[in-house]
């Protein structure tokens, strides 16, 4: 089993190609192997309950982080996150892409 | 736990992304724990350690280069640069090709240039590599 960790910078109203994390993100789970996507920037727009851009991936049992700087720049409070999000940092993103048997993706 | 060392490859020229700034906050992150860094400049992000940057005043808002206190990422660079100096240690290669391109051989001190070659060994180094291309 492999660990991956999909980083998803791109605002996903702005951006269509954000789909291809999240299909693949979920064949890869549904593979057998660790997912994590961690927003970042722009990304964490997603993080919102009421844009419902992430129910697929929560459903997929894919671990769902959102970086706090990035919250908080943009006026994201946490009781506005889909309930699967976990407010993280970049040190626990350090921790994650600094794991043995781990793919790192950035988009 | 064995050392670590983590590869990022960067592309986006500074100003331009907030890729940049969240590129510097992993090495900054990675260094705070000990972990090795090796970076790969290439292309437009040759030009995050240029030594010609300056800070600059407001004139729309009347304000000085101190009150601005304007950050560059060649100083940004250097502080990284001076927290990984032995260990954890940064290594910091610019594309020369790329650099020679821009004019942009005048860095800051501790950024050495090299080619995609130092990138192949940097990856095949380390513990992981993260690539971070421009959108």
């Amino acid at each position: 089993m492999t660990n991956y960790v999909f980083i998803e910078s791109r605002d996903p109203f702005d951006s269509r190609d954000t789909h291809f994390v999240e299909e693949t993100a979920i064949a890869v789970k549904e593979r057998g192997h660790n997912v994590t996507v961690f927003m970042v920037q722009n990304g964490v727009l997603a993080a919102r309950e009421r844009t419902g851009k992430l129910s697929r991936l929560a459903q997929a049992g894919v671990t769902l982080l959102a970086d706090d700087v990035s919250l908080h720049e943009r006026g994201i409070r946490p009781e506005e996150l889909e309930p699967a999000v976990q407010s993280s940092t970049i040190d626990e993103l350090v921790n994650a892409i600094t794991r043995e048997n781990t793919k790192a993706l950035w988009h | 736990m064995k050392n670590r060392t983590l590869t990022l490859a960067l592309m986006d020229p500074p100003y331009e992304s907030a890729n940049s700034t969240t590129a510097l906050r992993i090495v900054s992150a990675a260094l705070e724990k000990g972990i090795n860094v090796n970076v790969f400049a290439y292309e437009g992000a040759v030009c995050l350690p240029l030594k010609d940057q300056a800070p600059h005043a407001n004139p729309v808002k009347g304000t000085t280069v101190e009150d601005e206190e304007h950050p560059t990422t060649k100083a940004f660079v250097s502080s990284l640069l001076a927290l990984g100096k032995e260990s954890p240690l940064l290594t910091w290669v610019n594309c020369g090709l790329c650099v020679d391109e821009r004019g942009a051989a005048n860095v800051v001190e501790g950024v050495r240039r090299g080619s995609p070659a130092d990138f192949f060994k940097m990856a095949n180094e380390s513990t992981n590599t993260l690539v971070i291309p421009t959108k």
